[in-house]
């Protein structure tokens, strides 16, 4: 199939930055997004232009590297599914397709589709975390975790760190991001004498990286590729207000 | 039986010795063999007396350093996968001064990331007989006896370690109704010891040691750069004492300095372009460090796993694995006829081979990972292949299906299954799966003693990026145990032995920094200005062709000596062919990319000269001259019991053989039958 894209190009977080229409050919529909991608950056090279810029790397959905608006959707409109897990067969012959950076006032576009994530890693500097030097640890089963409650850990663990929750909330928040961790954290036994001072930490952090604050639009857990639920959120507003009332 | 192995091994020898000659016929340096023997290597650092004890022993003897004085040492940690992010923050749990690089936008990204199946852990919570010997044993035998004995006890003592501190670090393993670790059992053993979460125990392992690395970053002990990609190793005084790296976002070169260097930058799997690392694993920083005088151990042990997604067309970037235990219900099968290209639900049964279950009928489709890989590439060889280029075997679980019914297949194998109809866009609940082997590990690596030094003083190399522990065949779910072990427990005592020391160790000559920085600039320079016709990418996918196919997974005298001829002359093309757009200021990833395929050309030639000495089969390194009656890999303990660490000089490699001893498994031969 033959595509048009129509790509951000920002040379350098200075740059104005314009949207640039590439013309790409004979896409089978077998590629990944990034696959068709990589043809139209060879191509460039060849010719002699800068290629498209743009992070990723385990190219199967879970290192949270990669990452892109697609016709308007953070990861495309396919559910459950990152940039990379994205394939061609979604797309059909004659398409126009924009693919824009993330966009938000925390995340400053570094090259064309690349942005710099770091504020995620301050976030989690601030609490993300239970403190355990190595070597201290207790005996793994002298708590027991009970089964619901390690599962519910679990899937809120599963969170790949992208971004798209902050891409795609119309107020830039990071609020699913750091619910999911604040929450993962929570509700294991380990987690807890640390719980109120690590939710306060992690979301005064946030709100100090300039995102912008949740009003439950949901936005966020739509594009979510991992299916972070909402309801972390909750979970993270009730830590931080008991902490915050202390 | 056993007469017909001795007699193959005396022709096996016969044949290697008929190589030796050629070779000792050719003219110095360019020898037909293309390497010389240089003086044997040892392990020094492993305390001599009971196995048990060694640990404890080397531990006692380890000389430690004093808090105040730690402060005042500076380790760098490159890399921020489980090894060395588990390393970088337990260096500043102590005390240290960290400085830790990624070239990914965060730490979380490294590529333990993607790790599925689990982590083998010697608890015996299961009661069912396992324990830290049973786990020695298991590894030592699974690594096809080419690991050293010290290390594997060492590793399996320190797992047990490993779940107590991811547990306490809220690593949500699965778990039972009672509230207690659930485990499960996974190749190449007979006990239930691997911990798993969920198919993404990588993942969650690898956030547990980021957390506690960024809690170091808050603590001010931990530096860490992203975006940063080292090098070039500055060797300062015969001591490792600093990198030089490229600020990937401004395109500058700066300098950093320290005490020691570990190198925790993972495998090099991307040599042979499609594999199942990420897309920027490389061996650059290895690579560096071994052209600086650290051995390369082992490099042409490679694992290649059987269940992979395959390659649907030359735009093919990656290879995705499918957890191998869809093999306990899928039905491996290819046509009887050659190139049959009938739909699979039109080809009846009796015109389907199912060929595990025909060749090996004890084990049938459950053979170990290096045979089930080798049976699919031979029918698909002799042109019985399934899918596009004929590259692939078909995986159906419609007998699953009937028996147990689709909603127990979902139950079990959902997530995979769903994995696989994102990718390929058919829905293996209705058409059989199609899968083809990968190459996803390296056992080799840079050659450590014990304390996990390499040949260069104060380089520390952990992980993946070591030799260290898998010997020849690395068994499933103790890559993270590995990673892990070395990070958390084994390097942070060893490396105090080390730094102990510091005080002697003088300031850094400016010429060497110097040095070390106009190699990196040359080598960018240079890049940047063949402006040729050709793109990097399309020379590493040459490159990885002429390894697949001459190096892969099956390796010939005549194969390897082939892409020995291939190999100069490709990378000879490259570089005065190669085109690099844009400059050395800022973001610039075909640069980034060109430099790592540079280095692959080098890597690639010396794991063609080890796998064409080492004329006898073991673990993932197939000689196809060395086999036995049924196609098992047949090694040849009198002459390769030994690790080979090789030496890199202008004039071309140096081997240096490292005896393997076993005081405690008895070497046997292998067999699945």
């Amino acid at each position: 199939m033959n595509l048009t894209l129509k790509i951000w190009r920002q040379n350098g977080s200075s740059d104005k930055g314009r949207m640039v229409t590439y013309r790409v050919e004979d896409v089978s529909p077998d590629m990944s997004f990034l696959e068709m991608l990589d043809v139209l950056n060879e191509r460039l090279i060849l010719e002699g232009d800068d290629p498209v810029a743009f992070d990723h790397d385990c190219r199967e959905g879970i290192c949270g590297m990669c990452g892109m608006v697609i016709n308007g959707v953070a990861h495309g409109e396919q559910k459950l599914t990152t940039t990379c897990q994205l394939h061609m067969r979604h797309f059909k012959d004659g398409d126009v397709i924009t693919i824009e950076p993330w966009r938000a006032a925390a995340f400053p576009v570094v090259k064309d589709l690349v942005v710099d994530r770091s504020a995620f890693d301050r976030i989690i500097q601030a609490g993300g975390f239970i403190s355990v030097p190595a070597g201290s640890a207790p005996e793994a089963h002298s708590v027991p975790v009970p089964k619901a409650d390690a599962d519910a850990a679990f899937d809120a663990a599963t969170c790949i760190g992208c971004g798209a929750c902050v891409a795609a909330c119309p107020n830039g928040s990071a609020s699913l991001f750091t619910a999911a961790k604040i929450t993962h954290l929570s509700l294991l036994p380990q987690g807890q004498p640390e719980r109120e001072s690590r939710a306060r930490a992690m979301v005064e952090q946030m709100d100090a990286e300039g995102f912008g604050g949740c009003t439950n639009t949901g936005e966020c857990t739509a594009v979510c590729p991992k299916g972070i639920p909402f309801d972390t959120i909750a979970q993270m507003n009730a830590d931080y207000l008991k902490a915050a009332s202390k | 039986m056993k007469f017909r192995r001795r007699a193959q091994q005396d022709n096996q020898q016969e044949n290697r010795q008929e190589n030796v000659q050629r070779e000792s016929r050719g003219a110095e340096p360019a020898i037909v063999g293309h390497y010389r023997v240089g003086d044997p290597i040892q392990d020094t650092k492993a305390p001599a007396g009971p196995i048990e004890d060694r640990w404890d022993k080397r531990r006692f003897q380890a000389k430690l350093v004093n808090p105040v004085n730690k402060r005042k040492l500076t380790v760098i940690v490159v890399g921020t996968g489980l090894a060395g992010g588990s390393a970088a923050a337990t260096l500043g749990e102590l005390g240290y001064k960290v400085k830790s690089f990624c070239y990914q936008d965060s730490p979380r990204r490294a590529h333990s990331i993607a790790a599925q199946g689990g982590i083998n852990a010697a608890k015996n919570y299961r009661g069912d007989g396992d324990s830290v010997y049973r786990l020695f044993y298991d590894t030592v035998k699974g690594g096809d006896y080419r690991a050293r004995e010290s290390n594997v006890y060492r590793l399996a003592q320190v797992s047990v370690n490993i779940i107590d501190q991811a547990v306490a670090q809220g690593v949500p393993f699965a778990r039972e109704y009672g509230g207690l670790l659930d485990t499960r059992s996974f190749g190449g053993t007979q006990v239930s010891r691997t911990f798993y979460a969920r198919g993404q125990t990588g993942q969650q392992l690898l956030l547990g040691a980021y957390q506690a690395l960024e809690r170091q970053v808050a603590e001010g002990n931990v530096e860490v750069h992203t975006r940063h990609e080292m090098l070039e190793l500055i060797v300062s005084g015969g001591r490792a004492r600093g990198v030089v790296v490229r600020d990937m976002v401004t395109g500058e070169i700066e300098t950093h300095l320290a005490d020691a260097v570990v190198l925790a930058s993972g495998g090099y799997g991307n040599v042979f372009y499609l594999s199942t690392n990420a897309k920027g694993c490389n061996t650059t920083a290895i690579w560096r460090a071994h052209k600086k005088g650290a051995y390369f151990g082992n490099p042409c042990y490679t694992q290649i796993h059987p269940t992979c997604i395959p390659q649907s067309g030359d735009h093919q970037s990656k290879l995705t694995l499918m957890s191998e235990s869809l093999r306990n219900d899928g039905r491996v099968w290819v046509p009887k006829l050659k190139g049959d290209d009938r739909a699979p639900g039109d080809i009846p049964e009796d015109e389907r081979d199912y060929y595990l279950e025909r060749i090996y009928p004890a084990f049938g489709n459950l053979v170990p990972r290096d045979i089930a890989s080798r049976a699919a590439k031979n029918v698909c060889d002799e042109g019985r292949g399934v899918g596009p280029g004929g590259l692939g075997v078909y995986l159906d679980f419609a007998d699953a299906i009937r028996r147990m019914g689709r909603e127990a297949v979902e139950k079990k194998y959902g997530n995979l299954f769903e994995m696989y109809e994102r990718i390929t866009g058919e829905n293996p609940y209705e058409v059989p799966m199609r899968i083809y082997p990968a190459v996803h590990y390296t056992m080799g690596g840079l050659w450590v003693d014990y304390d996990l030094q390499s040949t260069i003083p104060g380089l520390f190399v952990v992980g993946e990026a070591n030799f260290s522990d898998h010997g020849a065949n690395r068994l499933g779910a103790s890559a993270l145990m590995q990673g892990l072990a070395d990070g958390y427990f084994v390097l942070p005592t060893t490396i105090g032995d080390y730094l102990a020391g510091a005080g002697a160790f003088g300031p850094v000559e400016e010429g060497d920094v110097a040095k070390a920085r106009k190699a990196v600039q040359d080598k960018i320079d240079k890049l940047l200005s063949v402006n040729g016709n050709r793109t990097a990418d399309s020379y590493h996918r040459e490159l990885g062709r002429i390894m697949w196919d001459y190096c892969g997974m099956e390796r010939t005298e005549e194969s390897l000596r082939k892409a020995l001829e291939r190999i100069p002359e490709l990378r000879e093309e490259f570089w005065n062919n190669v085109k690099v757009p844009g400059d050395a200021e800022g973001l610039n990833q075909a640069l980034e990319r060109a430099g790592r395929v540079a280095d692959f050309f080098e890597l690639a030639e010396l794991m063609c000269v080890d796998a064409l000495h080492r004329t006898e089969s073991c673990g993932g390194h197939f000689r196809a001259e060395s086999q036995d009656a049924d196609g098992e890999a047949l090694r040849d303990d009198e002459n390769f019991a030994y690790v080979a660490a090789w030496e890199w000089t202008p004039e071309g490699p140096v081997l240096h053989k490292e005896e393997l001893n076993y005081e405690y498994v008895k070497m046997t031969q292998r067999s699945y039958k």
